[in-house]
């Protein structure tokens, strides 16, 4: 991918994220994020992670969000009435942010491996996809396992809370 | 030429939109959407990390299969939150966090 594209993904990924954070309306927000998901998914395809990019398109752009969508529709929210900013918390949240963006940057700087090239990958027939659920099923079977008993448990968990009165 | 600083920079620079989201926002799904960047950033880095770590000329793929465990328990958690905001809107009638103060001292 050549930088100019990069950079342009970068840029729609970062201006979204923050309309997410400024966005008075929870709708827009919302729609906000699925924009930033995608040029998101795009870095991933970028960096030869064609699965992990289908995946974030298919469960977050896709499932997540339309179901932050429906929960909006649901509890019919407003866009927020301007209230008077909690002065503490804007202070103590923008040295906050400031900090961590300089502990950020020093970071990256000194970080000598940053600087690598992007080394080439080997062609091969079976695409990444292939290589991905190998690795997954034979040496992370038991994560898998697990993983799926975590949203079985999940699932369950949900239409309990979701009764109107518990037994 | 792109390199793997970019892809860090980029991801943090997620990652602080995402925790600027959590700490100035007070409504309890925008707070939850800054979440769901944060860990987006977060799976950023850990694919660029794979993608620069290249072994016979594959790249790592645990850094990948990361990726996908995140995304599963993030998915998993986005509808058991999204339950309980649910439930807490049923009883409070607010998504507006200074408005749920039981637990305040």
């Amino acid at each position: 991918m050549s930088p100019v594209v990069f950079w342009i993904f970068v840029g729609i990924m970062l201006v979204f994220g923050g309309m997410v954070v400024i966005n008075r309306s929870p709708v827009a927000s919302a729609l906000s994020l699925v924009v930033s998901f995608l040029a998101l998914a795009a870095l991933f395809v970028s960096l030869d992670a064609f699965f992990i990019g289908v995946i974030e398109i298919l469960i977050y752009a896709g499932a997540v969000m339309v179901l932050f969508l429906f929960i909006i529709m649901l509890l019919d929210l407003k866009a927020e009435q301007r209230h008077r900013p909690n002065l503490l918390i804007l202070c103590g949240g923008t040295i906050v942010l400031v900090l961590f963006v300089k502990v950020l940057s020093q970071v990256c700087y000194s970080f000598e491996g940053g600087n690598a090239k992007f080394p080439t990958l080997a062609p091969d027939a079976q695409g990444d996809v292939w290589h991905l659920g190998m690795t997954l099923f034979k040496q992370y079977n038991l994560p898998l396992q697990v993983v799926g008993t975590l949203i079985l448990v999940a699932s369950v968990g949900v239409v309990i809370l979701s009764k109107r009165e518990l037994k | 030429m792109i390199t793997l600083n970019d892809y860090l920079i980029a991801s943090g620079l997620l990652f602080t939109i995402g925790f600027a989201g959590v700490l100035l926002r007070r409504n309890i799904i925008i707070i939850f959407m800054a979440l769901e960047l944060m860990l987006n950033a977060a799976n950023l880095s850990l694919v660029g990390f794979s993608r620069f770590n290249v072994k016979n000329g594959l790249p790592d793929l645990d850094g990948q299969i990361f990726v996908f465990f995140i995304i599963t328990v993030a998915a998993a958690e986005v509808a058991v939150g999204l339950a309980i905001i649910v439930a807490l809107y049923r009883a409070k009638q607010t998504t507006h966090v200074e408005d749920i103060n039981s637990l305040k001292f």
